[in-house]
């Protein structure tokens, strides 16, 4: 049985990966899961600088999932490249991290220090619908996420991945934005923007007003996006939104996703991920699947 | 102690006053756990996913069971209180840092809780060789954990209605009874805490003050659950730090609340 899959030249053991931001750089939930069973690690996003987030409440839940509005808060590129990486070169699994900025320059930096590092992809965060500048301002419109990712294809010395926001008219155009500026690859979906007010209180249940929804419930909108995405571009998808276990997974890679990564699911099975590596081996045992390449994109 | 998520068996529960149910569960995480640490439970109701992070009350670790006792405030609490003896429950932990226990040994301290800030006291107590002055406010004369705090300390009470011990909130019990401490150990409410911290700074002692917030993960991955500190943290070095895996426990001194 072949569990394999292949992006922009990278092999991936198996097709689970984690989501950017949930999982940290693997360190929390490594405690849980055997970090060496999972196809890759996607960091959480990275800046040039350490970045503060937003203020609290953070999180809220809301029915079949969660709104989140972290702000991505994180160490700043220094801290990543000393601590991060080589934590996550103990294992034996595929580095991809996730960066963020707030100016093309503020990516083109991250790209520049993670190319001489020993990480195997870049996903470029272009939708976080949490922080004002930068990030969701690049993935919503077509003319510039071209102009981006042109320019990190120009310095990025790993093949990268543009991560896509669902908050679009139409996520094709992004899509084929994306690819016709170099992108290799495309993960899809990020959170779905959401709001959710307290009645008693009557307040926001986030400082933010707004934030990213996830978790189960976008799950139906995740899997059609991919596929009209899968449809749309000739390079591989990452899909997610809403996996919490291999049936979704398998799901998601029929729509047409190579990989997937397992988000919120992680809060709600620390151990989600390993057995979604599991029950994919189950699926592919029960319907004679010798190689999971055959599922990628067999629902037309 | 490693964390793990795990199926616990209920043992008891009931209800101790309006809306506050106290729970044993029968799980091998009782062995590890520190008075301040907490758990999550999380809901069967898959339209209420996130773990609901609760504070353990007491942890009896030869029979490997756990005490808490909440607060409905939800649908997951809602759900929780209706559990019977011999149902289970998925559990989380036990997480995060605890009080630092071993500082008060041998001192006078203050042991102070309020509402539903309160059940850790007892486990914290029953763990403590000190001078122990326990502080406890309630909203009125259902005084949950009253007996069992009495064992193990000599308990002054406030009231918001005046209905037992002072009227007011725990500081105001701490005035009209003319108590003095060298350190304060301290779980409630956000006002309660901000009080405490002000006190504490002014008397110059120290106070360790366990916070609460929004989880999604409970494990320090999802950074939801952040307060701002003095210093760097030294996870994301931005003066924000994780409660659930940095606290819930900080020095008063240490975070800006």
């Amino acid at each position: 049985m072949n569990t394999s899959v292949t992006i922009a030249g990278v092999t991936f053991k198996n097709p689970v990966m984690t989501a950017s931001g949930t999982f940290g750089s693997g360190m929390e939930y490594g405690e849980f899961v055997d970090l060496n069973r999972l196809g890759a690690v996607v960091t959480k996003g990275v800046a040039n600088v350490p970045w503060p987030g937003n203020p609290t409440p953070r999180v809220a839940e809301v029915y079949g999932g969660m709104l989140n509005a972290i702000g991505l808060q994180n160490p700043g590129i220094d801290v990543f490249i000393e601590r991060d990486i080589p934590f996550l070169k103990q294992y034996d699994t595929k580095i991809i991290v996730n960066v963020c900025g707030k100016t093309v320059e503020d990516y083109v930096e991250v790209v520049e220090r993670l190319a001489d590092t020993d990480v195997d992809m870049l996903e470029i965060n272009v939708s976080c619908p949490n922080v004002k500048e930068g990030a969701i301002a690049f993935g919503q419109k077509a003319d510039a996420l071209f102009g981006i990712t042109s320019e990190i294809k120009k310095h990025a010395k790993q093949p990268v991945i543009m991560k896509l926001s669902p908050n679009v008219t139409d996520i094709t155009e992004m899509a084929k934005a994306a690819e016709a500026a170099g992108a290799d690859a495309l993960s899809l979906i990020n959170t779905i923007t959401g709001m959710k007010i307290d009645i008693h209180k009557r307040t926001f249940a986030l400082a933010n007003k707004t934030g990213g929804m996830s978790g189960p419930a976008i799950k139906p909108v995740a899997v059609r996006m991919v596929y009209q995405v899968a449809n749309a571009v000739q390079i591989p998808i990452i899909g997610m939104g809403g996996i919490s276990n291999a049936e979704d997974a398998i799901e998601f890679m029929l729509a047409g996703a190579t990989a997937i990564s397992v988000g919120a699911a992680n809060f709600i099975n620390p151990y989600a991920t390993e057995e979604i590596v599991q029950g994919i081996e189950d699926y592919m045992q029960k319907y004679n699947v010798a190689d999971i390449k055959d599922l990628i994109g067999a629902v037309k | 102690m490693q964390k793990k998520k795990l199926t616990a068996v209920i043992t008891s529960q009931k209800e101790i006053a309006p809306g506050i149910f106290d729970m044993w569960i029968a799980t091998e995480l009782a062995k590890g756990a520190v008075p301040g640490q907490f758990i999550c439970l999380y809901p069967k109701d898959k339209s209420t996913l996130l773990p609901r992070p609760i504070s353990i009350c007491e942890a009896d670790k030869e029979k490997e069971q756990l005490r808490i006792v909440y607060r409905v405030a939800g649908k997951g609490t809602a759900e929780f209180s209706a559990y019977k003896e011999g149902d289970t429950v998925e559990v989380l932990g036990t997480l995060g840092n605890g009080f630092p226990v071993e500082e008060a040994t041998g001192k006078k301290v203050f042991l102070m809780g309020g509402g539903i800030g309160i059940p850790p006291m007892l486990e914290l107590a029953k763990n403590m060789q000190a001078d122990k002055q326990i502080v406890v406010g309630y909203r009125d004369d259902k005084t949950f954990l009253r007996e069992d705090l009495e064992k193990n300390g000599t308990v002054y009470i406030a009231t918001e209605d005046g209905s037992v011990g002072t009227k007011g909130n725990v500081m105001d019990a701490i005035r009209e009874n003319g108590l003095q401490a060298d350190m304060i150990f301290a779980c409630g409410p956000m006002p309660m805490l901000r009080a405490i911290k002000k006190y504490a700074e002014e008397a110059g002692i120290p106070a360790y003050i366990s916070l609460e917030e929004h989880m999604a993960c409970g494990v320090g991955a999802c950074l939801g659950c952040v307060v701002k500190t003095k210093e760097k943290d030294h996870h994301s070095h931005v003066h924000n730090a994780r409660i659930c895996t940095d606290g819930p426990v900080f020095e008063a001194r240490e975070v800006d609340i």
